[in-house]
């Protein structure tokens, strides 16, 4: 790097600092004070992300962050990007929405001395996201997998009965057995090439590659490539990985449900995205035999949590079935081994994260005027009872379904463009889509159906959105997020594809 | 094949500790057992690590008397990362087991099935 630094460039590392720092000082204070702390970090990073991401759009390539006095190969760096400050900027603002829709939940099923606990744990889940997003070093990304794995089972476990402590363990279980292996293909790799640091170790697999499938160090490169890919494959809830999901998603309060299905698990994503582009090298990974195991579970997920999503009874339960649908799609993206399937997977995880946060929060004022059930039977007619949830509630089962103007419609789009243009695995990609498609609309078209069935003399209460205000524009900025993913879509893809270029 | 496997003995116990760390935490339904998984798989990666960072006849990169050379020391970045490993690990082992101690009060079982079998039963 070249001639003096400037303040925006400190920004993704302040941000970093600025969220473990409030973690530890809301430990010593009430839940609202931790409230707002964290109301005021969040806000300050979307703010930080935003200049990052312009400066970086203005520059028009990524910069080198050094962490502490040592150069490249020995000390520890950040490397921020177009992708990086964007992805930053959105979990921040998917954050602070999921936090305010599920603000009044929160007062009631957390215990009053615990809350600023909760405050805690999203300062460090969000630490560790942006971490994750920006770090270049292979290590502290594992350091960070783990932070994030265990704030994440606070999350599940704050709200106390026999189901999320269950769900809890079942996550931990799941996501140690995915650390484990990301943590013995990462010791691998520093023991075939000598470095911890991203960019170096690229250049050495590139070598090894290179060097051809009679080279001493092939099989172990790709048994490497697997066990990492298939560590966080298990750690996103790829489809045979997802048993603890439901439990989890379904019972935890209900900002924590919108939080881990939108941000936890694409974190691991964009981790594995950047390990394929920085550390393994896009050619390299699509080679390999994985990108094909990859590609199939996808496929099966997409159809399988469908069909587990059409069985279920409760509808957050459903909700979260359907995430397994959706990060089938991310990853046959990955496995369609293009730039544009990745292209259409980077998308998809801006989609899905901003679509099903904003599901689980209208479904939160769908139950609470249905008793609290969840039940579908009790839920018939909460549409009229409850019209701001409902009518949010209907575009995000438009989105999921794919029907033009909202984001899920882009996304089916990019992913059928990029499935065309690969001739091997064209048919599969586009069959299982189609199929996707029409068993997405059943069970959320069954829903909306459901919630604008009229009911005679129901005894459940009708609430307008004057009752809980910070709710109504919760979910009045959800809807303008989605829409506005759907309709400026190609400014989006465009910065998407020009970020995956600067990864490199 | 055989000669290299015998000359890196080291390294092939350790995966084998993975695995059999790896299968324990996942096929074992008592959540002590488990544990005890996690536990053997995180240290066959140390073990891992240690075995890939030791040249045998050199000392760690402390000097003492003199020597610079680079050839008597071995790589200290390796026993940095089991350092660093142990931390990690110890942390998410006394959080899995605060959480197996919330489901033993609850239900009294360590038995994770049992524990489903009774929470379907409360129907919740």
């Amino acid at each position: 790097m070249t001639g003096q630094m400037e303040l925006v460039q400190n920004f993704p590392c302040f941000s970093i600092m600025l969220c473990m720092f409030a973690g530890i000082i809301s430990s010593a204070l009430k839940g609202k004070s931790a409230k707002r702390i964290n109301t005021a970090v969040l806000c300050i990073n979307i703010l930080m992300s935003a200049a990052v991401l312009l400066f970086t759009v203005r520059t028009g390539e990524f910069y080198v962050y050094v962490m502490g006095r040592f150069p490249a190969p020995w000390g520890n760096e950040l490397r921020i990007g177009v992708l990086e400050a964007g992805m930053a900027l959105f979990f921040c603002v998917i954050m602070l929405l999921s936090l305010m829709g599920g603000k009044h939940k929160l007062i009631q099923e957390v215990e009053e001395g615990k809350r600023n606990l909760y405050y805690i744990l999203t300062d460090l889940m969000l630490s560790s996201l942006l971490a994750l997003i920006y770090t270049n070093d292979l290590f502290t990304a594992y350091v960070f997998v783990e932070i994030n794995t265990i704030s994440a089972c606070g999350l599940i476990m704050i709200r106390q009965n026999g189901r999320t402590i269950e769900a809890a363990v079942r996550y931990m279980i799941m996501s140690l057995l995915g650390s484990g292996l990301f943590l013995l293909g990462l010791c691998m790799l520093y023991d075939m090439t000598g470095h911890l640091l991203m960019s170096n170790i690229k250049e050495q697999v590139t070598g090894i590659y290179l060097s051809g499938a009679g080279g001493s160090f092939h099989v172990p490169l790709m048994v490497t490539i697997a066990i990492i890919s298939v560590g966080l494959a298990i750690k996103s809830a790829l489809f045979p990985f997802h048993a603890w999901l439901p439990d989890a998603y379904g019972y935890s309060t209900v900002s924590s449900a919108a939080i881990l299905s939108s941000l936890v698990s694409k974190g691991y994503i964009f981790l594995l995205f950047k390990i394929i582009y920085r550390v393994i090298g896009f050619d390299t990974f699509c080679d390999s035999r994985i990108i094909d195991i990859l590609f199939i579970f996808g496929l099966m997920g997409m159809v399988f949590g469908s069909l587990s999503a059409i069985k279920e009874n409760d509808v957050r339960r459903m909700i979260a079935f359907s995430s397994i649908a959706q990060i089938g799609y991310i990853y046959m993206g990955v496995g369609l081994g293009t730039q544009v399937g990745m292209v259409a997977s980077v998308f998809h995880v801006l989609s899905h994260a901003a679509t099903k946060s904003l599901l689980f929060i209208a479904a939160i004022g769908l139950t609470d005027v249905s008793g609290g059930s969840r039940k579908f039977i009790e839920l018939t007619g909460s549409g009229y009872r409850n019209k701001i949830a409902g009518a949010t509630f209907t575009a995000g089962a438009l989105s999921m379904v794919g029907v033009p103007m909202f984001s899920g419609f882009i996304s089916k789009l990019l992913f059928s463009q990029a499935a065309v243009q690969n001739d091997g695995k064209m048919f599969p990609a586009l069959i299982v889509l189609g199929i996707s498609t029409v068993l997405n609309a059943i069970y959320f078209m069954k829903t909306v159906i459901r919630i604008y069935t009229p009911v005679e003399n129901t005894e459940y209460p009708t609430v307008t959105w004057r009752e809980n205000k910070v709710y109504a524009v919760t979910l009045i900025c959800f809807i303008v997020l989605n829409v506005f993913l759907g309709v400026l879509s190609q400014p989006i893809v465009d910065l998407i594809g020009w970020g995956l270029n600067m990864f490199a | 094949m055989g000669g290299s496997l015998f000359s890196n003995y080291g390294e092939a116990v350790a995966i084998l500790l993975f695995v059999i760390g790896f299968g324990n935490l996942l096929l074992q339904s008592n959540l002590i057992k488990k544990i005890i998984g996690l536990n053997i798989m995180d240290t066959a990666v140390y073990l891992f690590l240690a075995e890939k960072g030791y040249i045998s006849g050199r000392v760690a990169p402390i000097v003492v008397d003199g020597v610079q050379s680079v050839e008597a020391y071995i790589n200290p970045v390796p026993s940095g990362l089991v350092l660093t490993g142990i931390v990690v690990s110890v942390s998410v082992s006394a959080l899995m087991l605060s959480l197996t101690i919330r489901l033993y009060k609850r239900y009294h079982t360590l038995d994770l099935d049992e524990i489903s079998l009774q929470l379907k039963k409360e129907g919740l």
